[in-house]
């Protein structure tokens, strides 16, 4: 790979079909856009292939400084960045499959729209600028604003108003904090900034910014509201495309800026951040319970996952944080592949509400397996990508706070509880009515979009260490830059006398495993 | 200095009145048959004047015992000034002859060369005079141009409204340039920087008619740039006036009166910047906040559009309260790319007509002009998600450029405020995109003109990302001419 551009031809190859897209006719732009999320996903396995595990911290490197004036065209990843970037190149084709006959009325604005998001997508993880990441990361809500407003359902005005607005307020302070930083360190460049060691009390103001909007884009409670809306009202493979990358956005902002920028600031606010996720778990998985909307239910399932994130992302220990990443990557596939399945049956009947569906184990027996899949995949059940993140992740936020990590694993007993609950209501019971029993199982193009994303989740589920291999040597370095402030546990964890501790028998495991 | 010498300075003036009165021989001679002629012909005038800013109107010398100073900001400015001049004629004729009533007449690019003149006085002054006769001769132009469709009510309801309002704001200013003359004893902008600074602090009555006349000089200018609380012509003026007319209001002379108040502020009041930049932070926040909220309810395109001008003055005058040449620099580099914007704006609201050529305002008719005119629709959702500030597109650069300086400067109060506000403005824009891109078509426009869709493609490319090429050069334009004034 040396030498050979392929970050910026990954961001060049969409953008280019992008603007095509605009220009040809509804099939062109179909088997265009197609081709085009084809193309960078056999260029994102390159990128996996090429890419060093254990090498370089920052790989695929690219720096043009100061084209831009104050800031440059940088690009460049780690581990994080990459199995991110491979989620973003993995869901965008079968986004596009499932919008091939859904997605009657205007395909080329929406096809093009689509691929402008996959170039910001790809562009957020790569940056390596401090303002080229704000541009990628503050430029996707135009295309998802557009998304949901025209192709979305009812009420999809007020729901695209309020994804926009929220989403904007939360970022533009965010931008203050960024010019402060850029000014004080007197550079731009996010490595660089990773190193530079902010007093602790500004930390404290420049957290708080950062945190308003990762927080918006997590979605974390309280301000998660406009996820519920955006997701009920976007069409499916908007609903994938959120859920499945856009979400882990503020995920990714907490480990790339919050965490080793301002490492005393993150262990100062631990509190806050565990606090409204112990919230977010109990409450919005008792919120998904009664839901009566589909869509609705698994947005709210969304948030719940989201926090599991988060705390695990503020365990400051290796646990925590690669069970962090485990779960945005399982909750990525798991959540895309469920708003495809709600997809599948709303493509039919043309409703969401759960009350109207019952007995599809009998006309749609394929479909049936399949949902039974990712709602145990999302249950958390062992053989599942969710299973290893959640772990982890509670066992990382045990070491820290027994309390917390009592509450959140509440959420893994309401998970089971909501989703067996809705997976009973749709798939089981008798055929209620004769437009139910005549819907069709799976066909062929349905199959294809769902096949990939369940052997993936068993893949991770199976064996974690192809995902866990690429980012372990990043967690170290994160975890040598924030130890310093990394805070006392309340579990105080005694030295065992020649056992091997539960917790590393997990990792050691894993270890002998590969 | 010989009078050569100070004459090739002003070289960019002297071509530009040479050219208008020529010109306005020629309409007198003519009639309105040579409309499309003279246009051209002026659009010439005002390339020649850019031509001619090469060399010693960009020297840094002064001229006319230091009245008049040629520098590189001047240059800036008028380059802007010319460029929007030009498009504003050219917009012209093919809007006149479509509307009712006989209005096609060559004088329209004579009177803006003259006001083109005004406008590069006003940014060249080095004197409260030489300002006052630039900004009047400016203004005299406006007056009439705001009237120019005489068979239509709201027009010259427009010209008056203009008149009166801009009467009261010239004699505020000139009020505050009496008050400041009488106690600084000098009209020339060093020698009140040098009073400023010897002046007592506070206590003395020396101190008190110093900062009077400050005060009165800035509501002066805060009436020019219609920065809030001086902004309530805007509105009715705006919509009042030919959309052309409208089009170069919005940009032309808000950039000599934006760069006016730059010279002014750093040049002559440097010195008294703590007291003046509580008034330009409260006009910037002001300004910012009202600019979004009063928008919100507009109806008609081009109130909404002069809305959005008053606010985007405030994001302007947010590097203006920095104070500092990154701040100027800041300024001169969003009114360049408000002005690609607002123009951009402007020419589609130029094809918003009836298939008889008859202008619509109302933000209701562009409803669905998406699946009617996918190129249109486009081109005005860029330059809306352009001027609410949203990256990819290059007006984010415009506002990130103002922050920063306000952020170097350390006015964080002002600067989380500011963009806070910002997002109350991304309603409204959004409300534009809205009605374009998601409700139903509405009826057709008549067709459009090749000139004008040339233009918006042109603005829109500007706009566009592939503007942040130009950044590196536009920011050591920029630099250039803020540091002449430091």
């Amino acid at each position: 790979m040396n030498g050979f551009p392929i970050l910026s031809v990954m961001l060049l190859v969409p953008a280019l079909a992008a603007v095509a897209c605009l220009f040809l006719g509804a099939s062109q732009a179909r088997w265009l856009a197609l081709g085009a999320t084809l193309v960078n996903l056999a260029l994102g396995a390159l990128l996996w292939l090429n890419f060093d595990i254990g090498g370089a911290q920052w790989q695929f490197v690219e720096h043009h400084e100061h084209v831009f004036g104050l800031f440059g065209w940088s690009l460049g990843i780690d581990g994080f960045a990459l199995l991110l970037i491979e989620l973003s190149v993995f869901l965008m084709p079968i986004c596009i499959g499932a919008s091939w006959e859904a997605i009657e009325m205007r395909v080329p604005e929406y096809m093009s729209l689509f691929l402008f998001t996959e170039v910001l997508m790809i562009g957020t993880f790569a940056a390596q600028d401090l303002f080229l990441f704000y541009i990628f990361f503050e430029a996707g809500l135009i295309p998802m604003y557009l998304i949901i407003g025209i192709w979305g359902g009812a009420n999809r005005i007020y729901a695209s108003y309020k994804f926009f607005l929220y989403t904007l307020l939360g970022s533009v302070v965010m931008f203050i904090a960024m010019l402060y930083m850029s000014i004080v360190a007197g550079t731009t460049s996010i490595p660089a900034l990773m190193a530079y060691d902010f007093p602790p009390h500004v930390q404290t103001w420049l957290w708080l910014a950062f945190f308003a909007s990762f927080a918006v884009k997590m979605p974390m409670w309280p301000v998660h509201t406009w996820l519920p809306d955006a997701h009920v009202q976007a069409p499916t493979a908007g609903s994938v495309i959120l859920a499945g990358v856009l979400l882990k956005l503020g995920g990714y902002g907490f480990l790339r800026f919050s965490l080793p920028m301002f490492p005393e600031a993150s262990a100062q606010l631990t509190w806050l951040v565990f606090a409204l996720s112990a919230v977010a778990v109990i409450y919005t998985s008792l919120v998904a319970l009664v839901q009566s909307d589909m869509k609705k239910l698994i947005a709210y399932s969304s948030v719940a996952h989201m926090a599991i994130v988060t705390i695990g992302l503020f365990a400051f220990n290796t646990q925590g944080i690669e069970g962090a990443m485990m779960v945005m990557l399982g909750h990525g596939l798991v959540s895309g592949a469920l708003f495809l399945c709600v997809g599948v049956i709303y493509d039919r009947l043309h409703t969401r509400e759960i009350s109207r569906y019952g007995g599809l184990a009998i006309n749609m027996p394929r479909y049936a397996a399949l949902f039974m899949l990712f709602t145990m995949a999302s249950v958390g059940l062992p053989g599942t990508s969710n299973f290893v993140g959640e772990l982890l992740s509670l066992m990382g936020t045990y070491q820290v706070s027994t309390t917390i990590t009592l509450l959140c694993t509440t959420g893994i007993i309401l998970g089971a509880a909501y989703m067996l609950y809705l997976y009973r209501r749709v798939v089981f019971g008798e055929l209620k009515s004769d437009d139910v029993r005549a819907m069709p199982d799976l066909s062929s193009r349905e199959m294809w979009l769902l096949a990939p994303i369940a052997a993936v989740v068993l893949w991770m589920g199976v064996y974690p260490e192809s995902f866990l291999a690429p980012m372990r040597k990043d967690t170290q370095t994160l975890l040598a830059r924030i130890d310093r402030a990394k805070p006392a546990g309340d579990s105080l964890p005694t030295k065992g006398t020649g056992i091997v501790p539960a917790a590393h028998a997990e990792t050691a495991a894993h270890g002998e495993a590969h | 200095m010989n009078y050569a010498a100070q004459l090739a300075m002003t070289l960019p003036e002297v071509v530009l009145s040479l050219g208008a009165l020529a010109l306005m021989l020629v309409a007198a001679w003519s009639g309105p048959n040579a409309t499309r002629a003279i246009s051209w012909a002026a659009v010439a005038v005002l390339a020649g004047a850019c031509v001619a800013l090469v060399g010693p109107a960009t020297s840094g010398g002064s001229a006319f015992d230091g009245m008049y100073r040629a520098d590189a900001f001047a240059g800036f400015a008028k380059t802007l000034i010319y460029v929007a001049a030009a498009v504003a004629i050219l917009l012209a004729p093919g809007f006149f002859q479509r509307t009712a009533g006989d209005d096609l007449r060559p004088e329209y690019p004579v009177l803006i060369l003259l006001s083109a003149v005004g406008m590069g006085i006003m940014v060249s002054a080095a004197d409260l005079l030489t300002l006052y006769v630039g900004l009047e001769l400016q203004s005299l132009a406006a007056y009439v141009l705001a009237s120019f469709m005489r068979r239509d009510a709201r027009s010259a309801e427009a010209g008056l409204k203009y008149f009166v309002l801009g009467a009261l704001a010239s004699g505020i200013l000139l009020y505050g340039i009496s008050l400041v003359y009488g106690f600084t004893g000098s009209t020339l902008f060093d020698e009140i920087a040098g009073a400023y600074a010897a002046a007592p602090l506070a206590g003395s009555t020396k101190s008190l008619g110093l900062m009077f006349g400050l005060v009165f000089v800035f509501a002066g200018l805060a009436f020019k740039i219609s920065a809030v609380p001086f902004h309530m012509w805007t509105p009715d003026v705006y919509e009042g006036a030919p959309t052309p007319v409208t089009a170069f209001f919005a940009t032309a002379p808000k950039v000599a009166a934006v760069g006016l108040a730059l010279r002014v502020a750093i040049t002559a009041m440097g010195p008294a910047a703590e007291q003046w930049r509580q008034i330009v932070i409260f006009a910037a926040l002001a300004s910012i906040l009202l600019g979004a909220v009063a928008a919100i309810g507009q109806q008609n395109i081009k109130r909404l559009l002069a809305y959005s001008s008053i606010n985007n003055v405030g994001f302007a005058l947010i590097g203006l309260a920095a104070g500092t040449p990154e701040g100027v620099a800041a300024v001169l580099a969003y009114m360049a790319i408000y002005i690609a914007m607002t123009l951009g704006s402007f020419l589609v609201v130029l094809q918003m007509r009836d298939t008889d050529g008859q202008p619509i305002e109302t933000i209701a008719s562009l409803s669905g002009l998406s699946r009617t005119r996918p190129a249109l629709a486009f081109g005005l959702a860029v330059f809306m998600f352009s001027l609410a500030g949203i990256p990819p597109l290059f007006g984010f650069y415009a506002k990130f450029a103002v922050f920063y300086a306000a952020v170097q400067a350390g006015l964080f109060p002002l600067a989380v405020f500011g963009i806070a506000f910002s997002v109350i403005g991304a309603y409204y824009y959004l409300r534009v995109v809205k009605t374009m891109y998601f409700d139903e078509p509405a009826g057709e426009y008549g067709p459009g003109d090749r000139l004008e869709g040339g233009l918006i493609v042109a603005t829109a490319a500007i706009v566009s990302p592939l503007g942040y090429l130009a950044i590196p050069l536009l920011t050591a334009w920029t630099m250039a001419a803020a540091k002449a004034l430091f």
